[in-house]
């Protein structure tokens, strides 16, 4: 039943947006302009296109991300029976995000958390 | 709240808090007289069927409805906030400012730009509203009234609410426009960093409540009583560090570079127009409601009322409103604070908002969940 409607939500989303969609661009005028088309920048025509290179700087936070999301992917089962796992369970996860802080701490001390 | 171990407080708070104990509205009755009556006269596959018809509507319905509400909320707030009126036009105190808008939005022409990788383009609008779409359903709105429980809500719950990011980068990739980009890029640096801290607060609290379920969690406050009282210290950072990462994660307030109007003119949604730019409109709103709709029920106790310990007159009186009242009202609570920070303080720069997230708030978040963790362990939990 829960999966029946998580799909019937899904399709909603879709069936909301292609139904809208659909309505507005019959019920909206239409018009043709060469400059309508122009990408809206500055008024004048733009130079080059923006698919093109970009600051390194981005990619290295999601890369960051990447780790700190899989640690807490590993992380969320363990928060669910910590209660019955114990001190035991407890020290070997305090040893695992001991570690993650150490990666952190790596990527400070390199400068990856720097904007320049 | 448990009775065992507590003195009796005399025959009329013993009757109260029994009779209580069943007082809070359970939805499920109704969905499960409907599914019985569908199924008195369909064949199963057909019940089934007009049930989720029933429930795409009533999602449709809710996410409209919340949406005009909240837009109408900001502008008023925020009118406030600047001595100013606000929508006075448009219908009594401009109530019908924001279906007007709408109405303007859906009879706007629609147009395809020359650049733009329009298959991309037009994907990006059913990935944002498909996101949030799927964390509305997510929402607990009373006992019995919630339509995704999976028994790891919380973790489908981050899932899902990722995809919206990709909604936002393939907006600013396909618009071919350097506006659009450096939004896209902006948005997407902050939202994944910022879901970090999102999901260690999440994490804080499950290591309390020892569920990933949000009716369990739900059920579970209402038994022993909001997880914010029961967490005391962690849950309070939990909580603040949830409202910060949150309101980055929306998008909104000191944080909304991905589409401040004086830099990049609108941001990722540059290039869109009519109804495909009330998309991203109507999600960012929706956003935000699921985001304080979150905060809600993870740490004020979703639909579940305000106990006070030993207090059994006040809590039979509370248990009379409905856990859906409770609800809509936490969270219109946490919205109203959310409209606050971002019509109190000024946008950040993009170096000062990573810093934020990686300097302060993951160290932060981390040092709550092991104090979490010790507290939950050594039964120092309420």
């Amino acid at each position: 039943m829960n999966f029946t409607l998580f799909v019937t939500a899904l399709l909603t989303g879709i069936a909301f947006v292609a139904v809208v969609t659909v309505l507005a661009r019959l019920i909206s005028p239409r018009s043709y302009n060469a400059q309508k088309e122009e990408a809206y920048e500055c008024g004048i025509p733009t130079r080059g296109r923006s698919w093109m290179q970009f600051r390194i700087g981005y990619y290295l936070f999601a890369i960051l991300f990447l780790m700190f999301d899989v640690e807490t992917m590993f992380l969320f089962p363990w928060a669910v029976v910590m209660r019955s796992l114990g001190p035991a369970g407890l020290l070997s996860v305090l040893f695992f995000l001991f570690i993650l802080v150490l990666g952190l701490a790596y990527a400070w001390r390199k400068g990856a958390l720097k904007w320049q | 709240m448990p009775a065992a171990g507590r003195p009796p407080i005399g025959l009329a708070g013993q009757h109260l808090h029994i009779s209580f104990k069943k007082k809070m509205f359970d939805f499920s009755v109704v969905t499960t007289w409907l599914h019985g009556l569908l199924c008195s006269f369909l064949p199963e596959w057909a019940a089934i069927l007009t049930e989720s018809v029933l429930v795409a509507l009533v999602i449709i319905t809710l996410y409209a409805v919340f949406a005009i509400v909240l837009i109408y909320m900001e502008r008023k707030v925020c009118a406030a906030f600047q001595c100013r009126l606000g929508p006075m036009r448009v219908g009594k105190w401009g109530l019908l400012q924001v279906f007007s808008d709408v109405f303007k939005m859906l009879t706007k022409e629609i147009i395809s730009m020359r650049n733009t990788d329009l298959f991309l383009h037009n994907l990006a609008p059913f990935l944002v509203v498909t996101a949030s779409m799927l964390t509305f359903a997510c929402l607990p709105w009373n006992a019995g009234a919630q339509i995704i429980d999976f028994n790891v809500g919380v973790f489908f719950f981050l899932a899902v609410s990722s995809i919206g990011v990709v909604g936002i980068l393939l907006a600013g990739w396909s618009s071919n426009n350097k506006y659009s980009l450096i939004g896209a890029m902006r948005s997407g640096a902050q939202i994944i960093s910022y879901e970090l801290s999102i999901g260690m607060a999440m994490l804080t609290m499950i290591c309390l409540t020892g569920t990933m379920s949000f009716s369990e969690i739900c059920q579970q406050q209402y038994d022993e009583g909001w997880n914010i009282f029961r967490g005391h210290l962690p849950a309070l950072m939990a909580f603040v560090i949830y409202l910060v990462a949150g309101n980055a994660e929306c998008n909104r307030g000191p944080f909304d570079l991905p589409e401040c109007e004086s830099e990049l003119t609108a941001g990722y949604h540059t290039e869109y127009s009519g109804m495909h730019f009330g998309y991203y409109y109507l999600a960012e709103y929706l956003n935000l409601f699921i985001c304080a709709g979150m905060a809600a029920t993870i740490f004020l106790g979703g639909w579940a009322p305000l106990h006070v310990y030993g207090l059994d007159g006040l809590n039979g009186v509370m248990d009379l409103i409905p856990g859906a009242v409770w609800f809509v009202g936490k969270t219109f609570f946490i919205v109203f604070l959310l409209m606050w920070l971002r019509w109190t303080f000024p946008r950040l720069r993009i170096d000062q908002i990573l810093s934020l997230e990686w300097k302060y708030l993951v160290p932060i978040s981390m040092v709550t969940l092991v104090i979490m963790a010790l507290c939950v362990s050594f039964n120092l939990t309420f």
